[in-house]
């Protein structure tokens, strides 16, 4: 069920809308909620699909309030999800994209709407503006994938060395990102780019609740005190401490000014895949697996 | 008879107290500030905007050994702004969602609690945030997100009155905390988001009742109007959402203003759009504008003005210093509005000239474009809201600085009454290196950089400084921290658990010192041990 927690009611200085003019007489919050809960709840399809000037008011609002994270064109940023993929990953249907956009997805950095730092939240007229952009901006059939999803996995968990370091569905290793989600989330582009110049664009790990930017895959080498040295991945940081894990997986938590050395990279420990470590062709069966894995 | 006695003579004890130690906060009280330390009695803690503290019991010697000694939780989600105010040993602050509550400063057990019944439609921009009070008599002033400004019982928490600014239908909210002279409430408003049309207004603090109003953008017939194409000044913004200061020596108040709208588009309101981007200077009796300074003219990357516009004395200078959201560090002479210089403190690539009276003017191809446009400092500024502070002891000006560029992009969009209004979009820019912050130490006389302290990413922290030698300080990453002021080095942490959205403030109590800050859903207090 939807709820109408986070959304702004309709303006009430502008001409009524019938599928929203119940509420406008209401004086009770919780009678206009309840109201307002059922006539969304009634709200199977975006009432202005197909409106071109409902999609022109969206891309407005998209930017306002969107494009921060997901990019201009709705073609993904650095964390948020390329969304001119059909297929979301949090549903894809009209009322999944209302419940995503009001409510925000727990446990990512997609918070409820009017709950981010950049723009304003938007009335319920507006979200369904930015869905019928959404829509505007969507690629008709998802390109499939043109590799060998069979071949991709078999690189992955074999000679491309993948799975050392990356989880697909609960198997892998947990230095670099969990990929299973990936092929959802982000774009064929991206992906080239984070096997091809995995340094360029460091992927990000824990965004915390009140902060603005995530914590991203550095490279991190200590030499403590007693002369161990580690090498691993910055899991978070703050000025004073430091929570790693080191190539053999394990967990460590620092106190800066107790270590002998302390030095971070932007050099991701990724490899940069070239043409001779994994051909054109490999690439395009690694990446066929992981939107097979992300379609699921 | 004897219980009788006991009783009378309590009663007579306690309306002691009352009479000493819970004196009415006057307007007099309020320009001797300096003299009770131990209170905190407005926003910036004086009319002068300095947020410095008098109190020096917790010193460079001994702030390795703070303690928190209480936290008060709002249990509310979102950012928490608030500065709190403290009186003889009541401290009122306000929290998301338009709260306010008051505590016992020593215990931080609440005393009484309050929260607005917001309607559903309000339209803040940037979070349901309020950055605190104003005290006057038994009643303590907040502005809230519908618009209103309302007065509170200082003992009870009771609503005294509550006057409509404005319909917040139209895009305006209220989120500063209120500054009072002399018998008056001063507010501005908040919605650059939305094309208002910004204005200053003053409340009798006894009634509500309104005796002036200043709009921050020049209606027709008056001067500054022809600075607006066509209508646009209707819709053109200005808001005026950070506290001002005062100086009772010229009876004159000075206050902020923020960005034109629609923020990132300049077509369709050409001219210097006046008076955004706007330092003003005020009668506060009248409203009556004395003379005003613009940083940022026809303004197309959302640098609004609105920092505390801080006063400082130099010999016979009169000065006021203000680290721009626009990057540059201005000194600005507060007896005309002439600017004595202006030199970046945060990396710029918005202007790379001057004009004749030294203001930084913008660059021809600065300007946002539909494919986008990366320009520095980005939307965000090289700092914002939060609250520098001056210690007129090491002579130094303590900014929050962040280091980060923009794409800024544009895209025609019709105006409509309380909807977003930008006229545009800006992101990060795609640089490889993460975005930065810093706490920056500039001798205000000079501009120069004296220290900085390395954020690892930018902090929506304000700054106190105080008598003790030492500035406080948040960051992103959750600490809230005592740097030595003389030199930046880093004497104490502590790890609040959320990133500090807040300015901190000090008081004292008994005889000990308090320093308090709001983070997470928290404020605390800190002391020795």
């Amino acid at each position: 069920m939807l709820s109408a927690k986070n959304v702004r009611l309709s303006d009430p200085l502008k001409q009524p809308r019938p599928w929203a003019g119940a509420f406008f007489t209401c004086t009770l919050l919780l009678l206009m909620i309840g109201v307002f809960a059922a006539s969304l709840q009634a709200q199977n399809k975006n009432p202005l699909a197909g409106d071109p000037r409902a999609a022109k008011l969206g891309e407005f609002e998209f930017r306002a309030n969107c494009a921060f994270c997901h990019g201009l064109g709705a073609r993904g940023g650095g964390r948020g999800p390329d969304l001119t993929r059909a297929k979301k990953r949090h549903g894809s249907t009209d009322p999944d994209l209302f419940r995503t956009i009001n409510e925000g997805v727990p446990g990512t950095a997609m918070p409820p709407n009017g709950a981010t730092q950049q723009g304003v939240g938007m009335t319920e007229e507006e979200i369904w503006q930015v869905i019928s952009y959404i829509r505007s901006v969507e690629k008709k059939g998802e390109a499939a994938a043109i590799g060998n999803v069979a071949h991709g996995k078999e690189l992955f968990n074999g000679p491309a060395g993948c799975s050392t370091c990356h989880m697909i569905q609960g198997k892998g290793g947990r230095i670099g990102p969990d990929l299973s989600t990936t092929g959802s989330t982000r774009s064929t582009g991206y992906i080239v780019e984070s096997l091809r110049s995995p340094s360029r664009r460091l992927a990000q790990g824990i965004s915390e609740a009140m902060k603005e930017f995530s914590q991203e895959y550095e490279t991190v080498t200590v030499v403590t005190a007693d002369g161990t040295k580690f090498m691993g991945v910055v899991l978070n940081e703050d000025h004073f401490t430091l929570q790693m894990i080191d190539t053999r997986e394990q967990l460590h938590v620092f106190e800066k000014d107790r270590l002998r050395s302390f030095e971070k990279s932007r050099e991701s420990l990724m490899p940069a895949y070239d043409q001779k470590m994994l051909s054109d062709k490999d690439l395009q069966d690694v990446i066929a697996y992981l939107l097979s894995v992300g379609a699921q | 008879m004897k219980t009788g006695m006991q009783l009378a003579m309590a009663l007579l004890s306690l309306g002691g107290l009352a009479s000493n130690a819970r004196a009415q906060v006057t307007p007099q009280r309020l320009l001797d500030s300096g003299k009770e330390p131990q209170n905190w009695l407005m926003y910036s803690g004086d009319y002068a905007g300095h947020r410095f503290s008098a109190l020096d019991q917790i010193n460079a010697s001994n702030a390795a050994m703070l303690v928190p000694k209480w936290a008060y939780q709002t249990m509310a989600g979102g950012k928490f702004e608030t500065t709190p105010l403290v009186v003889d040993g009541i401290l009122y602050a306000t929290g998301q969602d338009d709260r306010a509550f008051a505590l016992d400063a020593r215990s931080g057990r609440p005393i009484w609690q309050y929260q607005r019944a917001l309607a559903a439609d309000i339209r803040p921009c940037c979070g349901r945030v309020n950055r605190g009070m104003a005290i006057l008599g038994d009643k303590v002033f907040l502005g809230t997100l519908d618009a209103h400004i309302i007065a509170l019982d200082a003992k009870t928490g009771s609503v005294v009155w509550d006057a409509t600014a404005v319909d917040y239908r139209n895009g305006y909210s209220i989120t500063l905390a209120p500054l009072v002279i002399k018998n008056l409430v001063l507010i501005g408003v908040s919605g650059g988001e939305y094309g208002i049309r910004g204005f200053i207004d003053a409340y009798d603090a006894a009634t509500g009742a309104r005796k002036w109003r200043f709009y921050t953008i020049p209606g027709p017939g008056e001067a500054g109007h022809e600075t607006w194409e066509g209508d646009s000044w209707k819709i053109g913004g200005a808001p005026a959402w950070i506290t001002g200061t005062y100086d009772p020596a010229t009876n004159t108040t000075f206050w902020t203003t923020g960005n034109p709208s629609p923020s990132n588009r300049g077509e369709g309101r050409a001219g210097d759009n006046l008076y955004s981007n706007s330092l003003l200077a005020l009668d506060p009796d009248t409203g009556k504008l004395k003379w005003y300074f613009q940083f940022s003219k026809h303004d197309e990357h959302d640098y609004d003005a609105t920092q505390v516009p801080v006063m400082i004395d130099q010999g016979d200078q009169h000065l006021i210093v203000q680290a721009n959201r626009n990057g540059f560090f201005y000194l600005i002479d507060r007896t005309n509005g002439k600017i004595v210089f202006a030199s970046p403190f945060a990396k710029v690539t918005w202007s790379d000239s001057k004009d004749a009276s030294g203001a930084p003017v913008a660059r021809k191809d600065a300007s946002p474009t539909p494919e986008g446009n990366r320009v520095c400092p980005g939307a965000a500024g090289a700092t914002n809201w939060m609250s520098p502070t001056y210690d007129p002891q090491t002579r130094l000006f303590y900014v929050t600085a962040r280091e980060q560029c923009d794409v800024f992009s544009t895209a025609p969009q019709p105006y409509e009454a309380g909807h977003a209004f930008y006229g545009s979009a800006y992101f990060p820019n795609d640089d490889a290196e993460p975005f930065t912050g810093a706490l920056r130490a500039i001798d205000p006389h000079t501009g120069k950089l004296k220290w900085e302290w390395k954020h690892l990413s930018p902090t929506w922290s304000g700054v106190l400084s105080t008598a003790g030698g030492l500035v406080f300080t948040g960051d992103a990453e959750g600490n809230f921290m005592a740097l030595e002021a003389a030199s930046g080095k880093a004497l104490w942490h502590f790890q609040c658990g959320a990133s500090v959205y807040s300015s901190p403030m000090s008081f004292a109590i008994d005889g000990k010192q308090y320093v308090a800050v709001a983070a997470g859903s928290a404020l605390f207090a800190f002391s020795l041990p």
